[in-house]
């Protein structure tokens, strides 16, 4: 088996993200589609590390990690006070630009 | 791992099967792909199309736990580690929370808002698809270095090598980034409380002014067989009650019906008190003629609510049961 492979997995997995985030409506999910498509692009990156054979793709896959636990935090925060100023966590409900 | 270098036997080979650009890897390592690379996939396809979000959730979770494996398999088993330290552990669990925060049973609506707006984004996921897997397959990759050089220290050593001196700056940043991140999810979902704080009495004062359910709720009913909050508590009358049930539990319809038996054990109790009491008024020199008390018209209600259902059951069963009574008059 080629590691290529991995790189064609990563594409299927942030595929299949993408159209989440375009179908669903709720906003957690949403999210979660955003967390897979994040995933995807670390195993790309890991395997690009490993075709090349230097560690530059993994620290980026780090980098990314971090900036999505960040993201995570933020982004659930306000999913948490868009729910409490709605009473609902659907992306339709959210259409005002005022709180 | 083989190479389509062919060397001299020694010390040397493993060294220079591992320095050597390889073409393939080994055959564990395909099958684990193949089969790990499904469950990924259907894992991923079960956060998207399953509707409650914890199912979800907990689908996305194993695609990250075996993303994590397939990291290990490609040599960053510091990465796979913190993929399931920091993703598994931490992310998917403040999702979970969230969820249980929102609540569970908000499950997504299946009422588009947009007309074909389904249809388009199954569309536009198939295209980004057919756009990506193309793209890839220009490439043609007939031998590949492996990590046996960079991990040579360790994987980990040689990342943090890389990490302080190369990336440093970006490491820095990133350091700060999340910092920045913690306070800004704290002052998001702080609340600042701008009335007061109601006291007791006040609370008191007020239900009287708006005359609601002065008492406290009346119990469920507990009869331990079952879980008895979603029991409801019987009226005096034998009638089921709504409001002795938490609204979640009516809201996700959790609550377990009152069998007409159980009914109909009131309504004995009921019989024999009316029986003994009819007695001794009797005694009394006063024959009224046997009426049905309250807990009996409960049973009967009860019936024609279990006939209704019956009733409504077949109607949705379709036509079989309109057959039935044709055959029965043959």
């Amino acid at each position: 088996m080629n590691p290529v492979n991995y790189v064609y997995l990563a594409a299927l997995l942030f595929t299949i993200g993408a159209a989440g985030v375009l179908l669903r409506r709720n906003a957690i999910v949403v999210f979660m589609c955003i967390e897979l498509m994040l995933n995807a692009a670390n195993l790309a990156l890991v395997a690009f590390s490993r075709l090349h054979g230097n560690l530059d793709g993994q620290i980026m896959a780090f980098f990314v990690m971090v900036v999505a636990a960040a993201e995570v935090v933020v982004g659930l925060s306000i999913i948490v006070m868009l729910y409490r100023s709605r009473h609902s966590a659907s992306v339709d409900d959210a259409s005002l630009m005022k709180l | 791992m083989s190479t389509g270098i062919a060397t001299d036997a020694g010390a040397h080979v493993s060294t220079l099967h591992t320095l050597a650009a390889a073409t393939s890897t080994s055959t564990p390592e395909a099958v684990q792909f193949w089969l790990l690379g499904t469950v990924a996939v259907l894992g991923a396809l079960g956060t998207v199309l399953l509707r409650r979000a914890v199912h979800a959730a907990l689908c996305l979770a194993a695609t990250m736990v075996i993303l994590a494996l397939f990291y290990l398999a490609n040599g960053a088993n510091f990465l796979g580690i913190v993929q399931i330290v920091v993703y598994t552990g931490a992310v998917m669990m403040l999702f979970l929370f969230v969820l249980m925060l929102v609540g569970v049973s908000a499950a997504d609506s299946l009422k588009e808002t947009l007309k074909g707006q389904r249809l388009l984004a199954a569309a536009c996921g198939l295209g980004l698809g057919i756009l990506l897997i193309s793209g890839l397959a220009q490439v043609s990759v007939k031998s590949f270095n492996g990590l046996a050089s960079a991990n040579k220290a360790g994987n980990v050593p040689a990342l943090a090598a890389q990490l302080f001196t190369k990336y440093v700056v970006a490491f820095e940043v990133v350091g700060a980034l999340l910092t920045v991140a913690a306070v800004g999810a704290t002052l998001l979902t702080h609340r600042e409380r701008i009335e007061k704080l109601k006291s007791q009495p006040e609370q008191a004062r007020q239900r009287v002014r708006e005359g609601t359910q002065l008492p406290p709720l009346p119990a469920p009913g507990v009869y331990a067989r079952h879980n008895a909050v979603d029991r409801p508590g019987l009226l005096p009358d034998g009638t089921p009650s709504e409001l002795t049930v938490s609204g979640t539990l009516r809201r996700r319809h959790q609550i377990r019906e009152v069998e007409a038996a159980e009914l109909r054990r009131v309504a004995a109790l009921e019989r024999g008190t009316a029986d003994r009491q009819g007695q001794a008024e009797q005694d009394g020199g006063r024959g009224e003629p046997a009426e049905p008390g309250p807990a009996e018209r409960a049973v009967q209600r009860a019936d024609a609510r279990e006939a209704e259902q019956l009733a409504e059951a077949e109607r949705l069963a379709g036509s079989e049961p309109a057959r039935e009574p044709e055959e029965a008059a043959k």
